[in-house]
């Protein structure tokens, strides 16, 4: 695996050729949904910040938000030959970072995140094949797209593969 | 509503320069807390998307400490104090007398001396804002976190992820004789009451 690794940032998504690796760094609150046709080995990520795109006034950026995020990635995908109803899931992060004591803020937008995530999946018939969300951690995810290994990174529990 | 994207110069030279103010307060009242000479550099303000915001502060892997606290009512706004956690030993060699084990996390002791330092640069800049704007602001307790920076830079940017991509970064370098703290200040005003904001200093 000598080419580079594919970055993406927040509130963004990319698609990854086969045999490439596709990051994404820091996933606190936000999901990270990695996407996979096991037979044309294309795959892609989006870095998805909030559930719904329908509470904004503004929604010129689709990967922010997950249900219009992962529609958005599912089509860029399949311009470049992958098949819809090939595609399997993994997804990482919804964490919640900040604990506050008072309930006025956005509570627990990482599992609200993590759930319309997987609603939005539903939605495509896309299956989930594995998981790693919640929890108080960032993670740093890498998905391989020559076999669909999905490597989450934390700071103080190492590294493992799901 | 107007957009983070669309703040101009001179709205962004009103905020650098209250930033300079309240950079200067803070300075002073962690001199008194350090009890030791500390100066600091004209700050940085800019506009960032979203997707560049945690390269400003070393990378979105990279581990870093938190404090974020809210400021209420008439200005709703959050505000985030971000320091890598390899310069937190700045405060606490001086404060505590104890240096931090890089492979664990902040003690408790370190965590209430990192939240009372949060405090403290934060109610320095909203006494500068409060000069300017003369309305007065209550802020909450700081939350704290220490953990990649992109992870703690995205759960506070979904304050106003909703309606904006991008978002107010304020960089400010202290310095002491020995060390060089580089710390970045968030400012997060609701999308909805920038205008309010600009209003009441005079540069809407």
């Amino acid at each position: 695996m000598s080419a580079e690794q594919i970055k993406v940032g927040i509130a963004e998504l990319k698609t990854c050729p086969p045999n490439r690796s596709i990051i994404t760094n820091g996933l606190g609150s936000c999901v990270g949904v990695c996407l996979w046709d096991s037979r044309t080995k294309i795959g892609g990520l989006v870095h998805v910040m909030l559930p719904d795109s329908t509470q904004s006034r503004d929604s010129v950026n689709k990967a922010k938000f997950a249900d219009t995020g992962i529609p958005a990635l599912i089509d860029e995908m399949t311009k470049l030959g992958a098949s819809p109803s090939r595609l399997v899931a993994k997804i990482a992060g919804g964490a919640q970072m900040f604990n506050f004591p008072d309930s006025a803020n956005k509570i627990k937008i990482g599992e609200r995140n993590a759930e319309a995530v997987k609603a939005a999946l539903a939605q495509k018939h896309i299956r989930v094949a594995a998981q790693d969300c919640g929890g108080t951690i960032g993670r740093t995810i890498e998905f391989f797209t020559e076999d669909g290994r999905l490597s989450v990174r934390t700071i103080n529990q190492g590294e493992k593969f799901i | 509503m107007i957009d983070y994207s669309e703040i101009t110069q001179m709205q962004m030279d009103v905020l650098r320069e209250i930033s300079n103010i309240g950079a200067g307060n803070a300075a002073t009242a962690l001199s008194t807390m350090l009890s030791k000479k500390v100066d600091m550099l004209v700050p940085n303000a800019y506009i960032a998307p979203f997707a560049q915001v945690p390269e400003l502060t070393g990378g979105a892997e990279k581990e870093v400490a938190g404090g974020y606290l809210v400021v209420g009512e008439d200005m709703p706004m959050g505000i985030l104090f971000l320091v890598a956690k390899d310069q937190m030993s700045f405060f606490f060699k001086v404060l505590l007398g104890s240096e931090l084990d890089p492979k664990s996390m902040l003690d408790e002791m370190q965590q209430s001396a990192f939240a009372e330092i949060v405090n403290i640069l934060s109610g320095s800049y909203l006494n500068a804002l409060s000069m300017f704007t003369q309305m007065t602001y209550s802020q909450s307790v700081p939350a704290l976190c220490v953990d990649m920076a992109g992870a703690i830079l995205g759960e506070v940017l979904m304050a106003i992820g909703e309606v904006s991509d991008y978002a107010l970064v304020i960089e400010n370098t202290f310095i002491t004789n020995e060390d060089q703290l580089n710390g970045y200040f968030f400012l997060l005003p609701q999308p909805e009451i920038l205008e309010k904001l600009f209003s009441v200093l005079g540069v809407s």
